[in-house]
């Protein structure tokens, strides 16, 4: 299944995509909205203050905290408590929340947190890239990240729904793509609140702080058992993987909008170059293929939509018919000099009689524009190791030399 | 040890299994005789340890009592003595 | 007495911050949820599948309790169940020192919580380590006492006047060596709507070095030398404080029953280090009117 929309240009508001998610957040009902201010989030936390001010949500409180990791540590208590959780943040606020995050996810809470993704400080800049949430890849929380404006905001219902969903409870990030998403203005579907009462049920969590069944959270866990806890959260991030596509799937019967589930495919069919991605590059990347595909480039397009869990089986069937594969990455792993999702793509090769081609190219840090010309730069390569071979594994597509 | 629970939760007051009696090198005994009934080593101890009888004196809970001797350091009367746990 | 603190617990014989656990429980009742950063009661109540507490119990990290009582404070306020007490209890370390940002923002927004701090004035968990609650000369394994050191160089943190000065409508310094009065602030704290405070004194048999049965014996040597002042504060006024009176004893009485300030009776020049002790405790007894 392709991307799907619902058309009905009626139903349309032109609204910013932080106020989108606003609204997203707003017709979950969610009892504990908790966050800090930081670029590029901002305006979801001030349009959901504002939801709050005018007593558009019922039952729920905003704590205005003093830091990202009190944003968090509040919502572990309250979603001990059986609340319905949100926080949004970014960049150095995701960083410092870094300790939280394993708190969140080890308790098994299913918070759900929007990512306006940003690069991270040093240097300090507020722009876009995916440095932020990547480097959290191993906090045990899902990460989805969003194409468009459309998709982030529905993304916040269907997180919820495989966030507490009994086989999987865990905490999920909706990543969006800072200013890219965050600030720009389209018409979009805002989320019905009667369509999503129906799509989502009350959050009713199996354990829950109850002074008439006082159970203990968070205990000590030795030698004896602690590989056990981490294996459980490792099946549950296994259940994620059907619980992704199901709630995207279920989000169609329901909305009639579909963006894929795990990953979605854009011209692969017949493609001999596939280029993978995640986020806002995915809509500049479809352009680029239309224009080459017009000149017989059999060019297309791997959309990755969750980044963990990982989806392995997905991605093997996706590219195993292909030439060659480019991974393209927001992210850096200093010392590797490789992004993220071509590492892992590299990896889910391995073993396997898979035997194509993957190549890594780093675009798009710190907010560096992504014209049509860095994409077809990066088709160029592609092609010219079918020609002759990989000739550089993985580097920056986009480096100024002029400035080293 | 039962499965794993979803985040690993723990049942209220199950560290009762833990018999810390174990830990003791003296024990401690009442002098009825000299009790007031003050109440004051059941409120003092830090292991629960003091239960109180049906006849207002109390006795020790040896299963649990580590024998930290605040209990007779304490007691107005003089009432408890620590004497040395025989194994 | 049924306690809502259960035996089982691994804390050290004598533990002081079971005492004041059993305390807080004591004047909590069955209504309320606890929550414990990380440190010494966390982990002698919480070892997995065990837990020592009887009413509903969350440990999250180090440095958080105050946020994670805000949250469940917030959520509880949201889906109507506010009759609910919420109690977060913990060390001085995870309280005043790491712990500052979480409960300083907890205070300022006004959530209606009781924050019990049990001061057993060092990281006890990890090894008896220097916090900002570490009294003056105090040896500890990371401000030992040397061939060139009389131990910690600081005064303790006056912690109940920083939460003061957040405005907190009750505030009120307790010590395990006068536990009925403990109960009823604690109690009287809870009940006052609002962040309320208690700072309790405890001692810490293993990381002070004194014989178990001597918690309670310390404790109070603690306020009758006039080192811990035993007060109450209300809107930022003084509104009660424990005289001390004919009881007043010099603060070797309490020194000298301690291995962490033995040094200040065997190394030269330890007598100039007990006076400026004694001057610590004369001007408490001066700034609170203990006498
Ligand atoms: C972020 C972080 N830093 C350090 C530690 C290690 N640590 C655990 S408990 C503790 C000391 C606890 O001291 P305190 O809060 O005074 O409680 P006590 O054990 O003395 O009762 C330390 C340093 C930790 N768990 N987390
Ligand atoms: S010796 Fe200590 S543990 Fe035993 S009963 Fe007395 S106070 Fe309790
Ligand atoms: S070290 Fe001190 S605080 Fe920790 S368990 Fe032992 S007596 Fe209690
Ligand atoms: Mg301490």
């Amino acid at each position: 299944m392709a991307v799907i929309r619902d058309l009905n240009k009626d139903k349309m508001d032109v609204v910013e995509g932080s106020y989108a998610v606003a609204h997203s957040v707003k017709v979950c009902k969610p009892n504990v909205i908790s966050a800090y201010p930081i670029t590029p989030q901002t305006h979801i936390v001030e349009d959901l203050s504002q939801f709050i001010a005018d007593g558009e949500i019922p039952n729920c409180e905003y704590i205005n905290v003093e830091s990202e990791f009190s944003a968090l540590s509040a919502l572990v208590g309250s979603s001990a408590v059986g609340a319905r959780c949100y926080s949004a943040t970014t960049s150095q606020g995701l960083e410092l929340m870094h300790e939280v995050l394993f708190n969140v996810s080890g308790m098994r809470l299913p918070i759900v947190m929007t990512i306006a993704n940003r690069a991270v400080s040093a240097p300090i800049n507020i722009w876009n890239d995916q440095q932020d949430s990547i480097s959290q890849r191993d906090t045990g929380w899902i990460q989805l990240y969003a194409e468009d404006l459309q998709e982030a905001s529905d993304m916040h219902a269907q997180a919820y729904k495989i966030a507490e969903d009994k086989d999987v409870m865990l905490p999920v990030m909706a990543c969006m793509d800072g200013f890219i998403l965050s600030h720009v203005y389209e018409p979009l579907v805002l989320l019905e609140q009667d369509l999503v009462d129906e799509y989502l049920p009350p959050y009713e969590p199996e354990y829950k702080l109850d002074p008439k069944n006082p159970m203990t959270f968070g205990s000590f866990a030795d030698p004896e058992c602690y590989t056990e806890f981490r294996y459980l959260q490792q099946k549950a991030m296994d259940n994620a993987l059907g619980k992704v596509e199901e709630a995207a799937n279920d989000f169609y019967k329901t909305f009639g909008r579909y963006y894929g589930g795990l990953i979605d495919e854009y011209e692969t069919e017949d493609a001999e170059i596939i280029l993978m991605a995640m986020g806002s590059v995915i809509g500049t990347i479809k352009e680029t293929i239309d224009k080459l595909r017009a000149k017989g480039v059999k060019v297309g397009l791997l959309k990755v939509r969750a980044f963990r869990p990982f989806p392995v089986e997905a991605i093997r069937n996706a590219i195993k018919n292909a030439k060659v594969v480019v991974a393209i990455d927001k992210n850096i792993s200093l010392g590797l000099n490789e992004g993220a999702l071509f590492t892992e793509t590299k990896a889910s090769l391995y073993n396997t009689s898979i035997d194509v081609p993957v190549i890594g190219r780093m675009i798009g840090h710190g907010g560096r524009d992504i014209p049509l010309s860095t994409i077809e730069k990066i088709i160029d390569d592609a092609v010219n190791v079918m020609k002759s071979g990989i000739s550089v594994e993985s580097q920056y597509a986009d480096l100024k030399e002029e400035l080293l | 040890m039962m499965s794993i629970r979803v985040g690993g939760v723990c049942d209220p007051g199950s560290t009762r299994i833990n018999k810390t009696g174990g830990w003791r090198t003296f024990r401690p005994v009442y002098d009825y005789d000299k009790c007031v009934k003050c109440k004051l080593c059941e409120l003092l101890c830090p292991d629960m340890s003091v239960l109180e009888r049906e006849d207002g004196y109390f006795q020790f809970d040896y299963d649990f009592c580590k024998g930290c001797g605040i209990c007779a350091n304490e007691c107005p009367k003089g009432a408890i003595s620590m004497v040395l746990e025989e194994k | 007495m049924n306690f809502l603190f259960k035996s089982g617990h691994r804390g050290c014989a004598g533990c002081c911050d079971a005492m004041v656990a059993k305390f807080t429980l004591m004047a909590a009742g069955e209504n309320c949820i606890v929550v414990s950063p990380t440190g010494c009661l966390e982990v002698m109540t919480t070892p997995y599948p065990e837990s020592a507490w009887g009413v509903p119990w969350i440990h999250s990290l180090f440095e958080n309790a105050a946020s994670v009582a805000s949250g469940i404070e917030a959520a509880l306020k949201a889906m109507g169940k506010d009759d609910t007490k919420v109690v977060a209890i913990g060390g001085d370390g995870g309280t005043i020192d790491i712990g500052m940002r979480a409960i300083s923002g907890a205070f300022e927004r006004g959530h209606d919580i009781t924050y019990v701090c049990i001061d057993n004035e060092a990281y006890m968990n990890t090894g008896v380590q220097r916090s900002g609650a570490t009294p003056y000369d105090a040896s500890t394994t990371t401000s030992p006492a040397g061939a060139i050191s009389f131990g910690n160089k600081r005064p303790k943190k006056d912690m109940p006047a920083i939460m003061a000065a957040h405005g907190a409508p009750y505030i009120a310094t307790t010590s395990l060596g006068y536990p009925k009065d403990m109960i009823k602030k604690i109690k009287k704290a809870i009940d006052v709507e609002g962040p309320t405070y208690i700072h309790a004194h405890a001692p810490c048999t293993t990381g002070w070095g004194f014989d178990s049965s001597k918690t309670v014996e310390v404790a109070k040597l603690a306020v009758q030398t006039g080192l811990w002042p035993l007060y109450e504060m209300e809107n930022g006024e003084i509104t009660s404080v424990k005289k001390i009176g004919k009881q007043k004893k010099p603060v070797e009485d309490y020194l000298k029953m301690q291995r962490r300030f033995k040094h200040l009776f065997t190394k030269e020049g330890g007598d100039e280090e007990l006076k400026k002790i004694q001057a610590i405790a004369d001007e408490n007894i001066v700034k609170f009117g203990l006498e």
